[in-house]
């Protein structure tokens, strides 16, 4: 199997680039969304809840709106704006006539998206530091987290991205896959809220290890099962990003 | 030595071989076309050539290197000119090449220099901050060929550059491209355009079904095929099955372009006047390549 070579990084330089020209109409949206949503549910359905441990309800939701936002972004880039890329603007042929490989552009790819995570999960921690929801210095490791988690889901996007038949095909993607993680991966309610069956369901979902990772980082309590929680990320993004490689390769090089 | 070598090259899409057991040697700074009517494989065959396609069978060697072990290092001098458009519509026309340059590593400096090199060989200079949706057809064509020469190229791989561009700049580009060989740039070409084609290269390879039928200097494919003359007989369609049996009977090669009908022959103007009752036309003319193509591949490109 082919691995993929440094020179990834022009692929990467060239989604900066276009960030770097079209960003203003796109990013506010990206970045309003889960803002809106920590303040609303926060402040809004906060003030009906009690925790057990006397947390503040926005306190709580904070570093799974950061976690689930990340998931978000990688998917986004690697799905819809992967596909376009690919299929509509063949920026991928163009690329692969010179000398980078096809391994080159996926990893570029996910590595792009994976930025897109880090963006968006440091625009999310700042605003929740303003409103002071944020109390230990842990916290700033959430920033390489959230890179390691747009890792993860872009390599999960990409390979997705690889076997589509059509953009319209994301789809199931998002309503299968990623949106209902956001809602059952432990971000607005513990896990032991569910009935057995949901539980069984929520360990199993990629982004639940990094709803836990995320909210000890911001509360600073660390227990073991965070170990194992951290060898699962870095485990399933292995897999999913040595997946995405040929898978890509199989799709391109007819 | 050939720096572009094929042997036994295959492409087979489930039961469609597109490309058949095809043998080429193009040698070093040569242009050399490639001319087959629409699915004859000529696109099939480049994007093998460009490591953009793994073939079924067979074996290409570029500068003397596999491709396949030497990928890298062998795309690292190809330009390549697309059939299909793929410029970067996310970036402007120079980012579009520096873009480009750095996947060559081409250092930024050099890069800029290359770029706007490039854009004036091809007339874009003033277009150099446009969005690629504000150029128009030609302008994009013209982009993609300065964008091939890039990184300065030993073998560019032009798949029908001058569709789409208006007669002054298919001058232009053919002026740029005949200027090339004074460089040593080996060309391979790929076109429906007879002109360009006799104009321009070299020698030719026909191409029909995914095989080589001929291959040689467009000026003796012609005295070969079409020495004689080809004589030009506009029908009426209730005279042509007519006519067509009477070439038939007599052994005479012809070809058929809806109602025209070319007979490759030296015989007089009346020998042939007698075969119809009341031909609408009748011209004779040198045989050009378009001829020999027809002949070769009983196709029209128009199909
Ligand atoms: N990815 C593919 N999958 C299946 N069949 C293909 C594929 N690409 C090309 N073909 C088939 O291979 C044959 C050769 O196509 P190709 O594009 O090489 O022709 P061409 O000579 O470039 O034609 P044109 O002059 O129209 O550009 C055609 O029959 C085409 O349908
Ligand atoms: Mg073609």
């Amino acid at each position: 199997m082919r691995l993929f070579s440094w020179r990834f990084i022009r692929v990467w330089q060239r989604n900066r680039d276009v960030f770097l020209r079209l960003w203003r109409p796109e990013a506010p949206g990206f970045f309003a969304e889960p803002i809106l949503i920590l303040l609303a549910m926060g402040t809004g359905l906060g003030a009906y809840v009690g925790l057990v441990n006397g947390q503040k309800y926005i306190e709580f939701i904070a570093p799974g709106i950061i976690a689930s936002y990340a998931m978000f972004s990688a998917s986004f880039e690697c799905t819809y704006g992967s596909f376009v890329r690919m299929e509509y603007q063949r920026t991928y042929d163009a690329i692969i006539s010179t000398p980078l490989s096809v391994e080159d552009v996926v990893a570029g790819e996910i590595f792009w998206g994976a930025t897109r995570s880090l963006m968006t999960g440091t625009a999310i921690l700042i605003v929740a530091s303003a409103f002071q929801l944020i109390h230990s210095p842990w916290a700033v490791l959430i920033l390489p987290l959230a890179f390691l988690e747009g890792l993860m889901f872009g390599s999960i996007a990409m390979l997705f991205t690889a076997v589509v038949p059509s953009i319209y095909t994301f789809n199931y993607f998002f309503t299968i896959f990623v949106t209902p993680m956001f809602y059952f991966s432990g971000v607005f309610f513990p896990l032991t809220s569910f009935p057995e069956l949901v539980q069984r369901l929520s360990w199993i979902a990629p982004l639940t290890p990094l709803v836990y990772l995320t909210r000890a980082l911001v509360s600073g309590q660390f227990y073991p099962g965070l170990i194992g929680a951290f060898f699962l990320v870095l485990g399933l993004t292995a897999v999913f990003f040595l997946a995405a490689l040929p898978a890509m390769s199989r799709r391109l090089l007819k | 030595m050939a720096i572009v070598k094929t042997e036994g090259l295959t492409k087979k899409y489930r039961d469609l071989v597109a490309v058949d057991h095809v043998n080429l040697e193009i040698e070093e700074g040569e242009c050399f076309g490639l001319l087959g009517p629409n699915g004859a494989g000529k696109t099939t065959l480049i994007r093998m050539l460009i490591a953009a396609s793994p073939p079924t069978e067979g074996h290409v060697w570029i500068l003397g290197k596999d491709l396949q072990k030497h990928a890298r290092e062998i795309k690292a001098v190809i330009g390549v000119v697309p059939q299909m458009d793929n410029l970067d519509p996310d970036l402007s026309v120079l980012q579009n090449l520096l873009a480009f340059a750095r996947y060559f590593d081409i250092p930024r400096k050099e890069a800029h220099r290359r770029s706007l090199e490039v854009l004036t060989l091809f007339e874009l200079q003033n277009r150099m901050s446009s969005q690629i949706r504000e150029l128009s057809g030609g302008m994009r064509r013209r982009l993609l060929l300065a964008r091939g020469l890039l990184n300065q190229p030993k073998v560019i791989v032009l798949d029908e550059p001058s569709i789409g561009l208006d007669p002054q700049a298919r001058y232009l580009v053919w002026q740029k491209l005949t200027e090339l060989k004074s460089q040593g740039v080996t060309r391979l070409l790929c076109t429906q355009n007879m002109d360009e084609a006799a104009l321009l290269c070299d020698r030719v390879a026909i191409m029909h079904l995914g095989k080589i039928l001929n291959i040689d200097t467009p000026q003796k494919l012609v005295e070969r095929y079409g020495d004689s003359g080809v004589v030009e007989i506009e029908v009426d369609p209730a005279s042509r099955a007519g006519l067509i049996r009477q070439l038939k009977e007599r052994g005479y090669e012809y070809t058929e372009i809806a109602n025209h009908v070319h007979v490759f022959t030296a015989d007089s103007d009346a020998a042939l006047q007698g075969l119809v009752t009341s031909p609408l036309r009748l011209r004779r003319r040198q045989a050009t390549l378009e001829d020999i193509f027809f002949r070769l591949t009983g196709r029209s490109l128009l199909e």
